[in-house]
């Protein structure tokens, strides 16, 4: 028994008499944890390669199975938890960099479960939204701060460049490569469905989505993977991705193995080879040269798309934005600390960045004080989890907000974080052609139409009770929220009364 | 066509190189205006002064020929085409380009063919007939960067520190003798056998062409060829979470 030798950390209960030794865990679980032992004639289960994604028991057909958390445990320590002590021993057997996927699993704040929101009573009348106009729809751009007329009076047509969403939400950015065919193929498809936006990721574009073009984001990132002048031409916008909330101020290795023929060809690099983006972009060092590549993104589209950027949520967030708003971008997306990913460092992604309620508080805030709110839109992500903290992202200044997780967990995904290991059983963060047909696109789009506008409905009652009837005049609404058990300093960051003023 | 750049916005000269119907434009007088032929196919451009940054930008087949200088970024995920500098280049020359070529007559900055890629039939080259900065392809994947030297003294390097770093993929050839102090131990080096001076020899006749120099002169010279030891340089870096 080695050192490193530690009793699984899940359980596979297995109920005997209901076990009919089908044998669909075994051929469903591609980790190989379930087993026959025709001795016996009983399933077997090798516990320690679970990791917890309920496939097997979503498939079980006489319902056998369940997972439970062991409770195996190591001497009680507060100061070394469990997860810590393994994590040591790992590092100790492999001497490598720990790696894990989602967003930041760690008991920090989540602030959005601090904030509730206002309903009226009396004073002024809510709104029904079953029966008067609620209008969700929403546009992304640089706002021109003066109206212009022709000589008769009539006015003249704002020339910006804009995305509309039917709704403030937009699918975030996830490449091909880190997750499947069948799961771009869902989010493609539900996007032109309910007029909204997905997002490419860094990993190209796939020649068979180019029809999904006007529900696209096309993004640009340091590796600049599959990027040429179709692409930036596809999409209904261009983001130049500078960081990601799980993982701010690293790039992204995608590895060789994960590189095969359809990923290579979307990505435009050789089959087998690494897929590294360097940390920075290496033509932007600094506010003026973002500026730069903002404008040879809009020399290169004919100034017809509108250009976001997006960046993780850090110390400075307030001032990088207010520098981003500067340098001709049309939209900032800003990532909150707790945004998912495909694989990231684990100590990056549980230790860096800072909260999307607090970055996007601030942002907004600044933004005004400088009197450049109008000339950019917000996007806020990195864990929006619910209809409730998507209206009060909205509250707290957002133009909309990005969900990635959220979509992921509609086409099936248990939060396993197990994507950096390439087996998901669900037939999301893949590329192995035996479980990403698991994922039927068919099925994938409808859940995440169901998904959108379930929450979008939720949207129109939240709003109609505060008897408010547009996402337009919610956006920065401050006065529709309130802390509950929040420090005077948080709220005055976050621009909000304490819940009783 | 001829356009005269004197006081005249990017934007502007960018927009009447798009609209003009003529497949060979000359631009006079052209001071530090950016995005020049960015995204452009299907014509030639005769460019005397300084264009500005980001100079051919996801070219897309063009041909562009400076009479002078080019500053940062010329090239940047270039896609295809050709950009000729009988002159001197900026920092980031071809950054992440797919395809086409970059002849420089002169000296680059840092940060040449950093990302390069190669996909398919698309393998892009860079030739630098003067020396290159710090960083010469840095993170490489994939196409060939061409070294000369051409003014370098006996015993100095043509190229600054950290050449190739993070290299996996394509090959630098450096016509020099001795291999830079502080070489990679991720690296490969070799001197250039007949099979690899074969693979560069268009390339440098056509350098020599473009910019008038003597074939022979360049070419009987020791050229070193570095390649990575790895397509998967971080393979071993990370150890999944259990």
């Amino acid at each position: 028994m080695s050192i490193e030798y530690i009793y699984p950390e899940f359980e596979v209960i297995r109920h005997p008499e209901r076990c009919i030794g089908c044998r669909i865990c075994e051929q469903q679980c591609a980790n190989g944890v379930h087993s026959f032992d025709p001795k016996s004639g009983k399933m077997l289960a090798d516990e320690s390669k679970c990791v917890n994604c309920h496939r097997c028991v979503a498939l079980c057909p006489v319902r056998a199975l369940k997972i439970v958390k062991s409770d195996h445990t190591f001497r009680p320590n507060s100061n070394w938890p469990d997860s810590i002590i393994r994590q040591v021993y790992r590092q100790a057997g492999t001497g490598g960099v720990l790696l894990s996927s989602m967003g930041n699993p760690e008991p920090y704040p989540i602030y959005w479960d601090k904030l509730l929101i206002n309903a009226s009573q009396v004073t002024n009348p809510s709104i029904d939204p079953l029966r008067e106009p609620m209008e969700t729809r929403t546009f992304l751009g640089r706002k021109t701060p003066v109206i212009r007329r022709d000589s008769e009076g009539r006015l003249l047509p704002q020339k910006s460049p804009r995305l509309e969403l039917s709704t403030p939400i937009l699918f975030s950015a996830m490449s091909y490569g880190s997750i499947s065919y069948n799961a771009h193929a869902s989010l493609a498809a539900a996007a032109k469905e309910l007029g909204i936006c997905y997002n490419t990721g860094e990993g190209g574009l796939h020649k068979d989505f180019y029809v999904y073009g006007p529900n696209t984001i096309v993004q640009v990132a340091s590796g600049r993977f599959g990027v040429h002048k179709e692409y930036l031409n596809a999409g209904a916008a261009v983001e130049i991705k500078i960081g990601q909330g799980a993982k701010p101020g690293i790039g992204g290795h995608l590895p060789g193995a994960k590189i095969v023929e359809d990923v290579s060809r979307t990505r435009m690099i050789p089959e087998g080879s690494d897929a590294i983006s360097p940390a920075p972009h290496h033509d932007i060092y600094s506010i003026e040269d973002l500026h730069q590549l903002v404008f040879s993104l809009k020399e290169a589209t004919g100034y017809t798309k509108p250009i976001i950027v997006k960046v993780a949520a850090v110390h400075n967030i307030a001032a990088i934005a207010s520098g981003i708003a500067r340098s001709g971008a049309d939209i900032i997306a800003i990532d909150g600390f707790r945004g998912g990913t495909g694989a990231a460092p684990t100590r990056i992604r549980d230790t860096i960045g800072i909260p999307i309620e607090l970055a996007l508080a601030a942002v907004d805030q600044r933004l005004r004080e400088e009197g450049i709110r109008g000339d950019v839109s917000i996007i806020a992500g990195g864990s929006i989890r619910s209809s409730a903290d998507m209206v009060k992202a909205i509250a707290l200044g957002a133009d909309a907000v990005y969900i990635g997780t959220a979509a992921l967990l509609a086409l099936g995904c248990h939060l396993c974080r197990s994507c950096h290991a390439g087996r998901c059983n669900w037939g999301i963060a893949t590329q192995r052609p035996d479980l990403v047909k698991r994922l039927d696109p068919e099925t994938g789009r409808q859940r995440l139409v169901n998904l959108v506008q379930a929450w979008t409905l939720e949207i129109k009652e939240i709003m109609g009770g505060m008897g408010i009837n547009s996402i337009e005049a919610l956006r920065g609404n401050r006065l529709m929220l309130r802390g509950v058990g929040l420090t005077s300093r948080e709220l005055s960051i976050l621009g909000v009364k304490h819940a009783g003023e | 066509m001829v356009i005269d750049a004197r006081n005249m916005h990017f934007k502007d000269l960018n927009e009447s190189i798009r609209r003009s119907p003529d497949a060979s434009i000359e631009i006079q007088n052209c001071c530090g205006q950016r995005y020049i032929g960015c995204g452009l196919s299907g014509k030639e451009l005769q460019i005397y002064g300084t264009p500005g940054n980001a100079l051919g930008a996801y070219l897309s087949g063009a041909n562009l020929f400076v009479h002078g200088n080019g500053q940062d970024a010329a090239g940047d995920t270039m896609d295809g085409g050709s950009i000729y500098v009988d002159g001197l280049l900026g920092d980031a020359a071809g950054y992440a380009m797919r395809g086409g070529s970059i002849y420089v007559h002169g000296n680059v900055g840092y940060r040449a063919g950093i990302h390069m890629k190669a996909y398919e039939e698309k393998s892009p080259l860079l030739v630098v007939g003067g020396e290159a900065g710090s960083f010469l392809g840095e993170y490489q994947a994939g196409g060939t960067i061409i070294v000369l030297g051409l003014h370098t003294e006996k015993g100095r390097l043509p190229v600054g520190n950290f050449c190739g770093m993070g290299m996996h993929g394509g090959s630098i050839y450096l016509r020099a003798e001795t291999l830079p102090p502080d070489f990679s131990e991720r690296l490969l080096s070799r001197e250039a056998s007949e099979e690899d001076r074969s693979h560069i020899q268009p390339a440098v006749q056509e350098f020599c062409r473009a910019f008038g120099e003597d074939f022979e002169t360049v070419w009987n010279a020791c050229f070193l060829v570095i390649t990575p030891n790895s397509q998967n340089p971080y393979k071993q870096l990370y150890a999944a979470e259990q």
